[in-house]
């Protein structure tokens, strides 16, 4: 849903980062609203996996420049717990198993540190249970992964699902799903499609990385931006996706070469979107 | 960022560091047949325990300091240390009115409040400072179920039949070198018996602090149960920070006869020294149990969190037909602590069974040993054991080690040994932080889930209490 007069959520302005001394991103830009679906595409190694753990604040990786606010303030001075706590949230592409936590005792700490920080009762075992069954349905999830340990033995598609259900529970302003649909088959990809669409609302974002449309028939997304060596190469509706999803990658290599050359003309970043 | 990245954190102060300044009547340093003799004397204890630690004395001075196991440690000087301290005051009191009051406050800082009001309602407590007992509550309570609770030194006068019949029965003198040092010099320590058919109606509990800083501390423990009786047992310890070693060597033996019930726990906290390895105390300790009856069943459960080394083998020897052995441990060292510790399961009788369940964490420069024996003799027809050995490595400068022995010379025994090594990997760290648990909490959470199946075994009075103390040993060291 486009609504030009919606409260910004995320503002990332020339957003520069690394890993090992390694430069992944190069000035992206991108600003979200409540009530937008944006989808990020483009090809492995473009750097799109790096925006969503830059965002979510992974310690692996460095920022070398730019900015990132979220509600107006800075996002990039947070810790990671911080940053989830006032409602940002990322979808893992793998999620990590955790053997010996439970997973409803998880997902209740979890559920409480971001209920706490707004200013929301913490829940004890027995009203979270009540919750935590309610919200199982958005996934169709059965309720005995509770009881076991953090996605461990988790098939893929229970691991999104475990996702989805965290999604759920968190009740985040930014979600950003780092390739949900990959590993996927086709009745999960549905199941946790459904999830994502009966979570957004006008008043929260959702940011998909994905690599093919197969998941934006599912949810269909209000703008569309193809990432390429770390940077956004171009931005439109979900127009674009249908075109890639035609053409390829190809034109993104033959953009990006022109761009290189204009770019060292002018010395200017390539390409301004927003 | 304000992120805490793994090695970042400083280490959480221990808290149980402080002296309490108080008067000691401590003897010369150095360590010979007068010495022994001395202690028993200041003891006024029967000759029978006199010859007993001067044989063990003598079978000492024969003896080598192991060296087999996973640790480095300079020579211990034993001429260098005293071994003797006791708290000045008269005699043992008749009631707690009577104790200094430095003691009672010591022992109230340290969360173990002895006076009537505070003392835990369902805990009895054997408070034992330096070499003496200061306090046990709950004795006449106790006595009226025939219930022995009280310190050795008032056992060996008070029940010395008892003493003489099973002292030494389980770890002999000449057991090793530490316990054999230990049987010459030992002050005190607890003694428990539990008469034919009675279980304990409260958790029994010894908790002891080192004070003098030149001082070793060497308690010996003995606990009976006869026929169809029941007893859960805790030991807790802690002592001062001081910049020089401290060494402690203890003797535990357990005792069950027939269809008998003895469950041992352990949470140690002995300063375990600095982060550059500066002092703490090197904690060689020889705990054994004898399932002597049928049906019986010793279990051992432990938490291993301080010291500097620790050498210690809870073991079980599985006399009695269908008897039952049990050793659960969460070892943890940090820093440049070293522990090398695990059991023995001996079955000598048919069908006796043993679970071992060994949980390591090693964090900082530390060395984590777990070291195990199942040994099935030729007449454990029917015999099982399950070892389970799991080691988790916090961080890439700590090492951990599994050293199992078997040795079967019973063709129909079964023998399953599982093991498995881990680390908390950074993913799994930014994961949990990425739903809003902060790091330190994240840390605590993957810790308490690994060493699950231990602290289940725990009286539920401590378990809540092992948690957090392993969550307050981690604080910082992930590194």
């Amino acid at each position: 849903m486009i609504c030009p007069d919606a409260p910004v959520l995320l503002e990332i302005r020339d957003l520069q980062a690394a890993v090992d001394d390694q430069p992944i991103l190069k000035g992206v830009n991108l600003t979200i609203r409540a009530g937008e679906i944006h989808a990020v595409m483009g090809r492995n190694g473009s750097g799109k996996s790096t925006l969503s753990k830059v965002l979510a604040g992974h310690p692996a990786y460095t920022v070398t420049g730019g900015s990132v606010h979220y509600r107006g303030n800075d996002l990039l001075d947070l810790a990671p717990e911080q940053r989830a706590r006032i409602g940002l949230f990322l979808g893992f592409q793998y999620p990590v198993e955790i053997p010996g936590v439970s997973n409803l005792e998880f997902l209740r700490v979890a559920t409480n540190a971001r209920r706490s920080e707004g200013g929301l009762e913490e829940l004890d075992t027995f009203a979270f249970e009540d919750l935590v069954r309610e919200r199982l349905e958005v996934v169709k999830m059965d309720p005995a992964f509770l009881e076991r340990s953090v996605n461990e033995g988790f098939s893929g598609g229970e691991k999104k699902r475990n996702e989805i259900l965290q999604m759920a529970l968190l009740e985040p302003l930014v979600a950003i799903l780092d390739e949900t649909d990959s590993g996927l088959d086709i009745d999960a990809l549905r199941i946790v499609a459904g999830g994502v669409n009966q979570l957004a609302s006008p008043e929260n974002a959702t940011l998909l990385i994905t690599h093919y449309q197969r998941l934006l028939d599912l949810i269909t997304p209000d703008y569309v931006h193809v990432m390429a060596a770390g940077r956004i190469l171009r931005s439109g509706g979900r127009e674009l996706a249908l075109e890639l999803e035609r053409t390829g990658y190809d034109w993104v290599d033959q953009e990006l070469e022109r761009f290189a050359a204009e770019g060292q003309q002018t010395g200017r970043a390539p390409l301004e979107v927003g | 960022m304000s992120t805490a990245t793994v090695g970042d954190l400083v280490s959480q102060p221990y808290k149980y560091g402080f002296v309490t300044d108080i008067e000691t009547d401590k003897i010369a340093k150095g360590l010979d047949g007068d010495v022994v003799r001395l202690i028993s004397a200041k003891k006024s204890e029967p000759p029978f325990l006199l010859n007993f630690r001067l044989k063990a004395f003598r079978q000492w001075q024969q003896m080598r300091e192991p060296d087999w196991a996973q640790l480095g440690y300079p020579a211990i000087d034993y001429q260098d240390m005293v071994y003797y301290a006791a708290p000045r005051q008269q005699a043992k009191k008749a009631s707690l009115d009577e104790v200094d009051p430095k003691l009672l406050e010591t022992f109230e800082k340290l969360g173990i409040p002895l006076s009537e009001q505070k003392r835990l309602s369902n805990v009895a407590v054997d408070a034992v400072f330096d070499s003496v007992s200061i306090a046990t509550t709950f004795r006449e309570q106790l006595a009226e179920h025939g219930v022995i609770f009280c310190s050795i030194s008032e056992a060996v006068k008070e029940y010395p039949d008892l003493i003489e019949k099973y002292l030494g029965t389980v770890v002999p003198g000449n057991d090793n070198f530490f316990a054999a040092l230990n049987s010459a010099v030992f002050s005190d320590g607890s003694f428990v018996f539990i008469p034919k058919g009675v279980a304990c109606p409260m958790e029994l509990s010894t908790y002891f602090r080192i004070n003098s800083g030149d001082t070793g501390q060497f308690e010996r423990t003995l606990i009976v149960a006869e026929e169809g009786a029941s007893v859960s047992y805790l030991e807790g310890c802690t002592a001062p920070m001081f910049d020089t070693n401290q060494l402690h060597a203890a003797v535990v033996e357990l005792v069950a006869l027939d269809d008998a019930t003895i469950k041992y726990s352990t949470v140690q906290n002995w300063y375990a020294g600095d982060e550059n390895g500066v002092g703490g105390i090197y904690n060689f300790v020889t705990k054994r149990g004898q399932c002597r009856g049928d049906r019986s069943k010793i279990s051992w459960t432990q938490v291993e969190t301080g010291s500097a080394i620790t050498w210690k083998y809870p073991s079980c020897v599985l006399q009695g037909e269908d008897s039952v052995g049990e050793f659960y441990s969460v070892a943890l060292t940090n820093n440049r602590q070293q522990a090398d510790t695990g059991t023995k399961m001996v079955h000598v009788g048919p069908r006796t069974r043993s679970t071992i369940v060994s949980k390591g964490i090693s964090a900082g420069h530390s060395s984590n040993s777990y070291r195990g024996l199942v040994q099935i003799g030729p007449k454990a027809q029917g015999a099982r054991n399950y070892s389970q050995c799991d080691s988790m490595l916090i961080g890439d400068q700590a090492a951990a080690n599994t050293y199992p022995y078997i040795r079967c010379q019973q063709p129909d025994a079964a023998i399953e040994h599982e093991a498995s090594t881990c680390r908390i990997s950074a993913d799994q760290l930014f994961y949990l932080q990425s739903r809003g648990i902060g790091f330190e909490e994240a840390i605590s959470m993957m810790v308490s889930g690994f060493c699950r199946d231990v602290f289940n075994q725990l009286p539920l009075e401590f378990a809540a209490e092992a948690d957090k103390l392993l969550a307050l040993k981690l604080e910082g060291s992930v590194g």
